[in-house]
């Protein structure tokens, strides 16, 4: 059974001159549950405006995203927002940690909106991503490696289904980033979340048995076009 | 549980900001809760000071006058009045007891009144009277004897056995000099009245202070009055202030009080205008200090609202945070309302004797934090609106 099922997806932005340009427009894309794919994407493709709106952030202009046998479109924005709180893990480039929170705190925030917090859970991740000593530094007291470790484990604490993960190692050193793919694949593997990976880089999208071209995904007339 | 620990990190993120908040908001509460509560215990107060007098018999003039220089020992004496009013009074069968005054000098700005021993054993409150502290005594009549209020013996430093010689005049000028010389024989225990300001002599003393004019000698400054019963006021009232016109009875005390008070009602509402604007001003800095630190937020925003943070969570974190800033704002505004009404406090007594107590529960000490603590979180409303406006998509895009 398909874990994420979109059809006809089509979004669009309106340009500071008032004309729209159609970003993202994918016919059809599936994703079976426990599954790891990796889109391969350059700048400009529309690949994280397709991760916001598989995520909810983001509301299609028409076209249907089912996750988890939900279809998106049929939700409230509190729905929603309940649904990413629930099922689904975001791993950012950025790693969009929160400055004013412990390593801790970051990652029990990422429970508290959906299951509720479980600090030994929480512990327990960030034992798994070789942070056990560093749960009450705040995120400026770390390294760009360890700080994404930290987003790993909050996008997988509250047993996520599918874990999306946007250039997760873009801004990483190629040791680091390896060792950080290596984390988010196994971490989805053993909270048997599906994982889906855009990254423009070969070396990341190369350890992937699943791969799809985003660009040859997305038919939309300027992928990627108005931010 | 959530929210709080949002709301925690983010004052801790805005330290600097949130502090000055607070405190202005103390700032503010303290003025608020101390102008109420000393508007409100003065009233109290100072309408309930009576002494235990019911009446103050003097010369014709204003009543109001008349209570504040008998009872209150403040102003200025109307004038006198002969000594046979005050026995016609003490003799009057609707009177308790009447008990002769004589005001005139002064030791060191301190006001010296003459009286009768009497004075000192009728009750200034139900169950209370004048104590003399251990060591001291009642003067003696005929004698140049003093007994000091507690108030003045410590301010002037004088203790039983001193030698003083008075001043001519209610206001200190060292030119004016007495040459009788007093004695002091004892200090009242304190009363938390306008008597502990007093230095009290025998009557006959201030009667026949050298330099006073030898035809006055027999007079009296005014009467304080204590009837059997309420009724005998008003018929004293007829006979006095309607049937007569050459002496001023003063009755009930509270109404010449609560009249002052009433005159200077519109003072009084301009405090409480002031105070509350104050409040305001200090809500608005509430808003503005949170408005401003919008755009710094806005990144935490988005990720909070990616990781699932519903619109109305963002709203209720930072309307949370404005109310806590006021909340703990006001905390400090107990020590700030403490300060103030403890100067306050210490001004009234110096200048009328009379005590406020800033420990004395209050409604105010209820109502204006809560107050302050809705002021707070309504100032958060507007900022949390833009809170719960903002875009997460934007919001998570790196600002270059």
């Amino acid at each position: 059974m398909a874990l994420l099922e979109i059809t006809d997806l089509c979004k669009a932005f309106t340009a500071p001159d008032g004309s729209r340009h159609e970003v993202v427009r994918i016919p059809r894309f599936t994703l079976a549950e426990r599954t790891q794919i990796a889109l391969s994407g350059t700048s400009g493709t529309g690949k994280t405006t397709f991760l916001h709106l598989i995520a909810g952030i983001l509301t299609p202009d028409s076209g249907t995203i089912t996750l988890d046998g939900q279809p998106m479109s049929a939700l409230s924005e509190a729905a929603r927002d309940r649904l990413r709180a629930t099922e689904i893990g975001y791993i950012f480039q950025t790693f969009n940690l929160l400055q004013g929170f412990t390593v801790l705190e970051n990652v029990l925030l990422g429970m508290s909106f959906g299951p509720g917090a479980d600090r030994s859970r929480a512990v327990a991740l960030l034992e798994r991503v070789g942070l056990s000593q560093r749960l009450h530094h705040f995120p400026r007291q770390l390294s760009t490696g360890q700080q994404q470790r930290v987003a790993v484990a909050r996008a997988l604490a509250h047993r996520p289904k599918l874990v999306l993960a946007d250039e997760p190692t873009g801004n990483l050193d190629t040791a680091n980033a390896r060792e950080a793919l290596a984390l988010i694949r196994e971490g989805c593997a053993e909270n048997d979340a599906a994982l889906l990976l855009v990254s423009h880089d070969p070396g990341v999208l190369s350890r992937f048995e699943n791969q799809l071209s985003l660009a040859e995904l997305n038919q939309a007339s300027a992928p990627g076009g108005v931010r | 549980m959530t929210l709080w620990l949002i709301v925690r990190r983010s004052l801790r993120q805005h330290l600097l900001s949130s502090l000055v908040t607070a405190v202005l908001i103390a700032l503010a509460g303290g003025l608020l809760m101390s102008v109420w509560a000393v508007r409100r215990q003065a009233h109290a107060t100072f309408t309930g000071q009576s002494g235990g007098w019911d009446a103050v018999l003097g010369a014709r003039g204003a009543k109001l006058q008349l209570v504040l220089n008998a009872i209150f020992h403040l102003e200025a004496s109307p004038g006198n009045l002969p000594y046979d009013d005050y026995l016609a009074m003490a003799s009057n069968r609707a009177v308790a007891v009447a008990i002769p005054l004589a005001v005139g000098d002064n030791y060191l700005g301190y006001r010296l009144v003459g009286t009768l021993t009497n004075y000192f054993s009728t009750e200034y409150r139900k169950g209370a009277a004048f104590r003399v502290e251990p060591g001291g005594r009642l003067f003696e009549d005929g004698y140049r004897e003093a007994v000091l209020g507690s108030f003045a013996a410590r301010r002037l430093g004088l203790k039983v056995g001193d030698r003083f010689k008075p001043y001519h005049g209610l206001n200190f000028d060292p030119k004016a000099q007495h040459e009788d010389e007093y004695t002091v024989v004892g200090i009242l225990e304190p009363s938390n009245t306008p008597a502990d300001r007093v230095v009290w002599i025998p009557l006959a003393g201030l009667q026949n202070m050298s330099g006073h004019d030898p035809g006055a000698a027999a007079d009296v400054s005014a009467v304080l009055v204590r009837l059997r019963t309420p009724i005998a006021g008003q018929q004293l009232d007829m006979l006095y202030n309607r049937q007569g016109n050459r002496l001023t009875f003063a009755w009930p005390i509270a109404k010449q009080m609560a009249d002052l008070f009433d005159k200077f009602g519109w003072f009084d509402s301009v405090l409480t205008l002031v105070a509350w604007l104050v409040a305001l001003v200090a809500t608005g800095a509430v808003m503005a200090s949170i408005y401003n630190s919008m755009s710094s937020r806005r990144r935490d925003l988005a990720i909070l609202r990616a990781l699932g943070a519903r619109r109305r969570t963002v709203f209720a974190a930072i309307v949370l945070e404005a109310a806590t800033i006021a909340a703990g704002g006001m905390i400090l505004a107990y020590v700030i309302y403490l300060a103030i009404l403890a100067g306050a406090s210490a001004v009234i007594r110096a200048q009328t004797g009379v005590v406020l107590d800033p420990f004395q529960p209050d409604a105010v000490l209820l109502w204006a934090p809560l107050a302050m603590i809705a002021l707070g979180a309504f100032a958060g409303i507007v900022p949390a609106i833009k809170a719960y406006r903002t875009d997460v998509a934007t919001g998570l895009t790196p600002e270059s």
